[in-house]
């Protein structure tokens, strides 16, 4: 049969080829991080996280970018959440295979794989031009919320399903109506999973650059209304890092923008834990 | 109460279909007020499948029947889902409590019906559970998240929450299966205590259970009725071979 | 009553994905479309891109996207798939459950942290290994392909842990390695699963634009070798927006259209293969 190698070698080498490449993938995520940490962890004093950008980024801090974020990822978590979740809601609760679920869900599904910079487009021509917004927090916090309404329907989806069908049978047979058993067991059950996808994607905005900068701007000016121009963290860091403007800012800012998506990550992880713990 | 004729509950030419399935073939059956009924028979034929249907909850399965199920005389199908299942309580073969206190599972229900106030709230709640024998044990506990207690407790507490709804009829499906036998006791000496008051419909894999409490007892095999009659004749002198054979313990 | 009206206020709701794709497919055409069709085709699909002088051909580009896709391919998937096979077969439960969120925490840092590192680490080795300005499809290339690989994981990871057990069981019953048995069981089984990854992940690599922008050069010519600058289609929206105007900036659009389209095609693609409900 020609020359042929032994299976359990055969195994052997690739279970190490496997190790190795799965190895070398952790390694470049640590080396990242690190690289990031090493060079930027330093530039984070009180002075650096408080201060407002001045002189186009060469001097003072980055508050100016941190409050246009906060604000920004707020306003599309006010609005992606409640159509997310209602979604997500009526998908389980109210449809059982057909032909409105397959198209509700392959909207949600399109519109994930929708790459950021087709929402910057959407988002510039609609909210800042068409509906007249301008460059402001509100257009881009509306952008973000288009492009985190399918993690939200996704994970919500989830959670809902996880909660036992012996709830919601218990709360029928109590003659409970379909809302106040969705609204009352159902969804405070599902809790910790919608917020997990909230966490994640606050995640996705925070690190958001294409979709932000053609629609929130990048005035490093401190905002002061919702229609006030911002550039978010990911927004400075891109300027920054681009135009080399400050090579040490750029990396406090990176620094910055690691630390909450760990946060965010861990948090995330961490309640998905404890919703899996209670149902299964 | 009104005084009539008519049975609490009449079954009339009753096929239930799942999909992919006939559960349930030509129920004829009528079911007294005040008394326990007992069905039994082996797994699948069908008796679960029944009460499911007599509280609409067969819909949630996409079940779908034929033949008409009538509560005091009216279709079920004619009264309000909702009022229905207040009036028809149903207790599940392995207790589900949800998620919050014991305080909460026992007013979830009554508080999405009406508006009580907590005088009243604090009322129904014990006497829900001094009627389902579970007072003494949780009086200081109310407040403890309803997961904290045993399984038998669970059970009991599943009654009084159906309790709480002021039903009329109250229909168990093989309650205590998987319980101790001394939650078994109390669940049974519950029925027996309430019996005046409610309609009980007991499904049971436990012949003896049925022996001990039921007035009547019914004996279903394969989706259909084969037989029913008091206890004492069902036991002691069956019509039917195939009830004969089950009650002996033939096959199960 | 209020079960009622809840169940269409929730389906109201419940449509604003499918609302929202349908507004963004309408503006973003509504914006481009017409330039396409004045200028026609053959010059939309031309070599030549020099917008503010009336040149709106956007091949040279398209060229770039596949070519930088195509090598994200090549150093995401095998790395992807032989992530996903070493957690699903290779590992025990305690490893999965540490390695799978870290890998995950790859796909949370942003592109332009991304693109960062490939400026200060990558461009620099590869402009002293190989020459070249550095900034080139290579570099665009490994840094895409280290971007997309936790959505090849993820979703190959899924589908082989959806394969039942059964078949390994029967496998290895027949005296069978693990090793042969995710060759010629596993994988045949979960190919429709990871193909769809792969597809996804295709569609990622398309549609990426701040890594892109920061390490592939840009150049506006057909690379000749992968050691050459290279723009993509998305780097052109991105880099031209902020000052485009009049036509300038509808061309912009129809290069956004034509991305959105072969995006839709894809993820259509990607969804009929997995057949998701």
């Amino acid at each position: 049969m020609g020359f042929r190698i032994e299976p359990r070698v055969n195994q052997k080498i690739a279970y190490y080829v496997l190790l190795l490449m799965t190895i070398i993938t952790v390694l470049v995520l640590f080396f990242i991080i690190g690289y990031v940490f090493k060079n930027g962890l330093g530039q984070l004093s009180f002075a650096f996280l408080t201060q407002k950008t001045m002189d186009m980024g060469k001097g003072g801090g980055i508050f100016s970018s941190i409050v246009g974020t906060l604000f920004v990822a707020l306003v599309a978590i006010v609005i992606a959440t409640p159509l997310g979740v209602g979604s997500a809601l009526y998908l389980v609760e109210y449809t059982r295979g057909g032909p409105v679920r397959r198209v509700i869900s392959f909207g949600a599904d399109c519109l994930a794989g929708v790459p950021s910079i087709i929402f910057g487009l959407f988002g510039f021509i609609f909210f800042v031009i068409h509906l007249g917004m301008g460059w402001s927090i509100l257009s881009g916090g509306l952008t973000l919320a288009v492009m985190i309404i399918p993690t939200i329907i996704r994970t919500t989806e989830e959670a809902i399903k996880a909660v036992p069908r012996s709830y919601r049978e218990i709360s029928y047979s109590l003659g409970v109506g379909k809302f106040d058993t969705i609204f009352k067991v159902v969804l405070p059950a599902s809790l910790p999973g919608i917020l997990t996808g909230v966490i994640l994607g606050i995640g996705r905005a925070v690190g958001e650059t294409a979709a932000v900068i053609f629609t929130a701007g990048s005035s490093h000016n401190l905002p002061t209304s919702l229609f006030s121009s911002t550039r978010t963290l990911a927004v400075h860091f891109y300027i920054l890092a681009r135009e080399g403007i400050s090579m040490p800012k750029a990396y406090g800012t990176a620094a910055v923008l690691i630390i909450i998506i760990l946060l965010i990550n861990f948090a995330a992880y961490r309640l998905m834990h404890r919703f899996i713990a209670r149902y299964y | 109460m009104m005084q009539t004729d008519e049975a609490k509950i009449r079954v009339d030419n009753l096929n239930l279909y799942y999909p992919g399935r006939q559960a349930l073939r030509n129920i004829n059956l009528d079911i007294e007020e005040n008394e326990i009924l007992g069905i039994i028979g082996p797994a699948n034929s069908g008796k679960s499948s029944l009460l499911r249907a007599i509280n609409r909850l067969h819909e949630i399965d996409l079940a779908r029947l034929t033949g008409r199920i009538m509560l005091d005389g009216i279709n079920i199908f004619d009264v309000r889902i909702n009022d229905l299942r207040r009036r028809v309580g149903l207790i599940f073969a392995t207790p589900v409590v949800l998620p919050g206190t014991i305080y909460k599972n026992l007013t979830y229900g009554p508080k999405s019906h009406n508006h009580f106030s907590r005088a009243q709230l604090d009322r129904l709640v014990e006497d829900s559970l001094v009627a389902a024998n579970l007072w003494d044990e949780v009086k200081d506990r109310l407040r403890d998240s309803a997961s904290t207690i045993s399984g038998g407790q669970q059970q009991r507490l599943c009654i009084a929450r159906t309790l709480a709804m002021n039903p009329e009829v109250i229909m168990m499906d093989e309650p205590c299966s998987g319980l101790d036998p001394i939650s078994t006791a109390k669940i049974e000496a519950t029925m027996l205590e309430l019996k005046d008051k409610y309609t009980f419909i007991l499904v049971t894999n436990n012949t003896k259970q049925a022996a001990r409490v039921a007035d009547r007892t019914a004996f279903f095999l394969s989706g259909e009725l084969i037989e029913i009659g008091t206890t004492e004749s069902i036991f002691t002198n069956p019509q039917d071979e195939r009830t004969d054979q089950y009650i002996r313990g033939k096959f199960g | 009553m209020k079960d009622k009206i809840a169940e269409k206020i929730l389906l109201l709701i419940a449509c604003s994905a499918i609302l929202l794709l349908l507004l963004i497919t309408f503006f973003i055409f509504q914006q481009g479309l017409p330039l396409v069709l004045r200028i026609g085709f053959g010059n939309f699909f031309s070599a030549h891109w020099a917008p503010t002088r009336g040149f709106f051909g956007i091949f040279s580009m398209i060229i770039g996207s596949l070519m930088v896709t195509f090598g994200a391919l090549v150093f995401g998937v095998p790395f992807g798939l032989a992530c996903a096979v070493f957690l699903a077969e290779f590992s025990s439960s305690a490893i999965q459950k540490t390695l799978k969120p870290v890998i995950e925490l790859l796909a949370g840092i942003p592109s332009v942290v991304y693109g960062f590192i490939g400026i200060v680490v990558l461009v620099p080795f590869i402009r002293e290994s190989f020459g070249g300005p550095g900034f080139s499809v290579l570099s665009a290339s490994i840094v895409l392909g280290i971007m997309i690989m936790p959505t090849i994981v993820s979703i190959s990871y899924d589908s082989l842990i959806a394969v039942p057990k059964t078949y390994r069981e029967g496998s290895y019953a027949l005296g069978a390695t693990k090793w042969q048995t995710v060759v010629m069981l596993l994988f045949p089984a979960a190919r429709s699963g990871i193909v769809a990854g792969i597809i996804l992940g295709m569609g990622r690599a398309i549609g990426e634009t701040m890594a892109v922008i920061m390490i592939a050069g840009n150049a506006l010519k057909i690379p000749g070798s992968i050691f050459d600058s290279v723009r993509t289609l998305t780097a052109t929206i991105a880099l031209e927006l902020g000052y485009a105007a009049g036509d300038h900036r509808a061309a912009l659009f129809a290069c956004g259209s034509f991305l959105f389209l072969i995006i839709i095609i894809l993820n259509v693609i990607a969804i009929r293969i997995t057949g998701r409900k």
